[in-house]
């Protein structure tokens, strides 16, 4: 502790300047996740204005709040904000920040490729939101992109899309898909070389397992991702042909090309929320997590699925018959690994000694609402039941809770459990609950009855509706929802500002946690470890805190 | 480098889907049959690269720098004849034959996968003679051999790609 308190007292006697200096030129693995999450959480807030702008717009029929086209530009910006650059962010923060302190590493393989990424990932952010000032062109055409968040052919043709605003979005995609294949190369070659002595995969943290795997479906989702956006550069640009009907393109072609990305990307983004679940549920239930080996091979098992369910988003479009029943089969597989990782959750939580603190809340909230998203996951893979649903706030309600109620709940638990790691304060914990509490009840009230307008027919996109249809009642909840959730946000950004000055000091293991980064100091010094460690079993804290009964003998 | 190969694996499949699915989609000639002549030599050049490239690593493993010298050199030449390849066909291609990227769909598909692999070649040829910079420097031994390995392992990909390219291009694609 006496090291980190000079450490400390020497940042704040240097100057600014410097200090900002450094955190630019930083090439540490905890600054650069730090810097990650930090971005983050400010394109949450403005991704979360946007929610907000649409829901006032929706409150009630026939409102004026905005105007069509600035309608269709909050969805686009709130799409792509909050999956590229809040979403992938944070899950890269994290990674970065956890992955070498877990494997008992200083630092990821290349830290100057992860440097290279972030910046690249923020040069995307910087493309896509100068799109408001720049997208104008000359032309007059209005400024953000206003084509939805996959951007379907032909609207983003020239014709349909004059000035630079798709430009921008497209450059956005492409540079912060390069900083994100930057990163999983990174972390796959830091997973696979630079594991401390003793760790074998098989004694491997579910965390770093399970960002293995999310790295590996980056490489293969995000790069056909970004061969899809040099394509469309190259239709806009040099006239090309590849997505244009008139010229005997097809449009159908980019729903695939998008797909590919956008279905695995949905595991990209849940497999870093399992793995913050699967390290806070044992240490809050007293219990090693149940099944280790399973849950690895239901893992991989979904990432092997996950490349091979894209097309259930295109039920609509009229494929074959043979190409519809593929999809509709492997997108039900899926919900098999998925469902093994519940119940092994349970299964961990079953005779534990659960502790009920704010990262475990937030974990017990993630495993009821994911198996509902997975339930409506289910009813949306039957193709004929989706060529009812598909397109209409039902899809819109069950994306939302697989982000927000699985992925953001996940999220904010780790967010609860780390940050006495890497600031070395505690969150205050009454702010949390309350910060829990409101988020559920605005996420429920938001999202449970965003189904029902769904089910009624009311198609996702529009920016006002006829009243008497029986939308308005479900349209006035699901707004009053945002409501809670707007403050639960609120609460919880002024909770890590406040406890970063005024929080409990944590020690280093305040959780009394078992994997190797709670045995280095809170914050850890730039090199982590003095002494490279040395691990027995999948506890290397459990076997030093308990010499007279480690795991190693049971593994 | 075997994670970076697979990330541009996965986006030269996607370029060689859509060069496949639009075969024979174009509204308007000219047509690859009309216009793609197989470039069997330069095609000759790129992969005897390969072996050039195997045996200079080899090379510089056993300590040889010089003889590593002039086989990396014969990769390079080897490299920029390939590379000259492609600029004389897509010469005669704009200027006689009148195909550019917006003339019709084989255009487009065309350059953009052909110019993908160019692009390719081009950043190896920029790596390779980076190499060279150090040689004649004196600056390259036998522990950097580990380094070049990984280029090499590039320079593979690269070739092995044209293998796929080349047969999709010249031959299913006519």
């Amino acid at each position: 502790m006496s090291t980190t308190a000079i450490a400390l007292s020497d940042a704040a006697a240097r100057p600014l300047t410097l200090r900002l200096h450094e955190w630019v030129t930083t090439v540490d693995h905890k600054r650069l996740g730090i810097l990650y999450v930090a971005y983050a959480l400010i394109f949450l807030l403005v991704g979360g204005v946007e929610a907000t702008i649409m829901r006032l717009q929706l409150v009630r029929p026939h409102n004026n709040f905005v105007s069509p086209q600035a309608f269709n530009r909050m969805f686009t910006m709130h799409g792509t904000t909050m999956i590229f650059f809040v979403a992938m962010p944070l899950m890269f923060g994290f990674a970065n920040y956890l992955v070498p302190l877990m494997i008992g590493a200083r630092d990821m393989a290349f830290p100057r490729l992860n440097a290279f990424s972030f910046w690249m990932t923020a040069l995307g952010g910087l493309f896509l939101y100068f799109s408001f000032l720049g997208g104008d062109g000359l032309y007059g055409a209005g400024s953000a992109p206003d084509v939805g968040w996959f951007a379907y052919a032909p609207l983003t043709a020239k014709t349909f899309s004059v000035g630079h605003s798709t430009d921008f979005w497209t450059l956005s995609l492409l540079s912060s898909g390069i900083g994100s294949i930057g990163t999983a190369i990174n972390l796959i070659a830091t997973i696979l070389c630079m594991r401390c002595p003793g760790m074998t995969l098989g004694k491997m943290p579910l965390l770093v397992w399970l960002n293995l795997v999310m790295a590996g479906l980056v490489i293969l989702a995000v790069s056909p991702l970004s061969a899809a956006q040099i394509m469309l550069l190259i239709d806009r640009y040099l006239g090309g042909h590849f997505f244009d009907t008139q010229a005997g393109g097809s449009a159908a072609i980019w729903m695939h090309f998008f797909w590919i990305f956008g279905h695995p990307e949905v595991y990209v983004l849940v497999l870093p929320a399992f793995a913050f679940a699967s390290e806070i549920i044992p240490v809050f239930s007293r219990k090693a997590i149940f099944g280790y080996p399973v849950m690895v091979v239901a893992t991989i098992a979904i990432g092997f699925i996950g490349m091979s369910v894209w097309a259930h988003h295109m039920f609509t479009i009229g494929m074959s018959a043979g190409a519809n029943t593929f999809f509709v089969l492997s997108t039900m597989a899926i919900a098999v690994p998925t469902g093994i990782k519940i119940f092994n959750w349970l299964a961990t939580m079953w005779g534990g000694k659960l502790r009920f603190a704010t990262p475990m809340l937030f974990c017990i909230a993630f495993l009821f609402q994911f198996l509902v998203a997975g339930l409506t996951g289910v009813t949306l893979a039957v193709a004929p039941l989706d060529w009812q649903l598909g397109n209409s706030y039902y899809v819109v309600a069950h994306f939302h809770y697989v982000i927000v109620g699985g992925i953001l709940f996940t999220v904010f638990g780790a967010f609860y459990y780390w940050f006495p790691k890497a600031s070395g304060k505690m969150l205050n914990e009454g702010l949390g609950k309350l910060h829990f509490w409101l988020f559920l009840i605005g996420f429920h009230l938001t999202f449970d009855f965003m189904h029902v307008p769904g089910i009624l027919g009311m198609p996702r996109r529009i920016y006002t509706y006829e009243p008497g249809r029986g939308w308005d009642i479900w349209n006035l909840l699901v707004s009053v929802g945002v409501l809670f959730q707007a403050a639960g946000v609120l609460i919880f950004a002024f909770n890590l500002v406040w406890s970063y000055s005024r929080g409990k000091p944590a020690g280093k293991d305040p959780w009394d946690a078992w994997t190797l980064e709670w045995s280095a100091s809170s914050p850890p010094p730039v090199y982590n470890y003095a002494t490279i460690p040395t691990v027995r079993s999948r506890r290397p804290l459990w076997d030093l805190k308990h010499p007279e009964d480690p795991d190693w003998r049971y593994e | 480098m075997w994670c970076l190969i697979a990330a541009e694996s996965a986006i030269f499949t996607i370029f060689l889907v859509a060069y496949l699915f639009y075969i024979g989609k174009s509204q308007t000639g000219p047509r690859p049959g009309n216009v793609l002549h197989a470039p069997i030599f330069y095609t000759f050049c790129l992969l005897s690269s390969s072996l050039t490239i195997h045996v200079a690593v080899r090379r510089i493993a056993a300590g040889e720098v010089a003889a590593f010298g002039r086989w990396w050199l014969a990769t390079i030449l080897l490299g920029a004849t390939f590379l000259f390849g492609t600029a004389r066909e897509w010469n005669h291609l704009i200027l006689s034959d009148g195909l550019t990227v917006s003339t019709n769909l084989f255009g487009t598909t065309y350059y953009s996968l052909v110019g993908l692999h160019g692009f390719h070649v081009t950043m190896g040829l920029v790596a390779l003679t980076i190499v060279a910079a150090f040689y004649f420097a004196g600056r390259l031994g036998r522990e950097h051999s580990d380094r070049l390995e990984v280029l090499s392992m590039y320079w593979h990909f690269v070739d092995g790609v044209w293998v796929v390219v080349f047969t999709v291009v010249y031959v299913m694609g006519v």
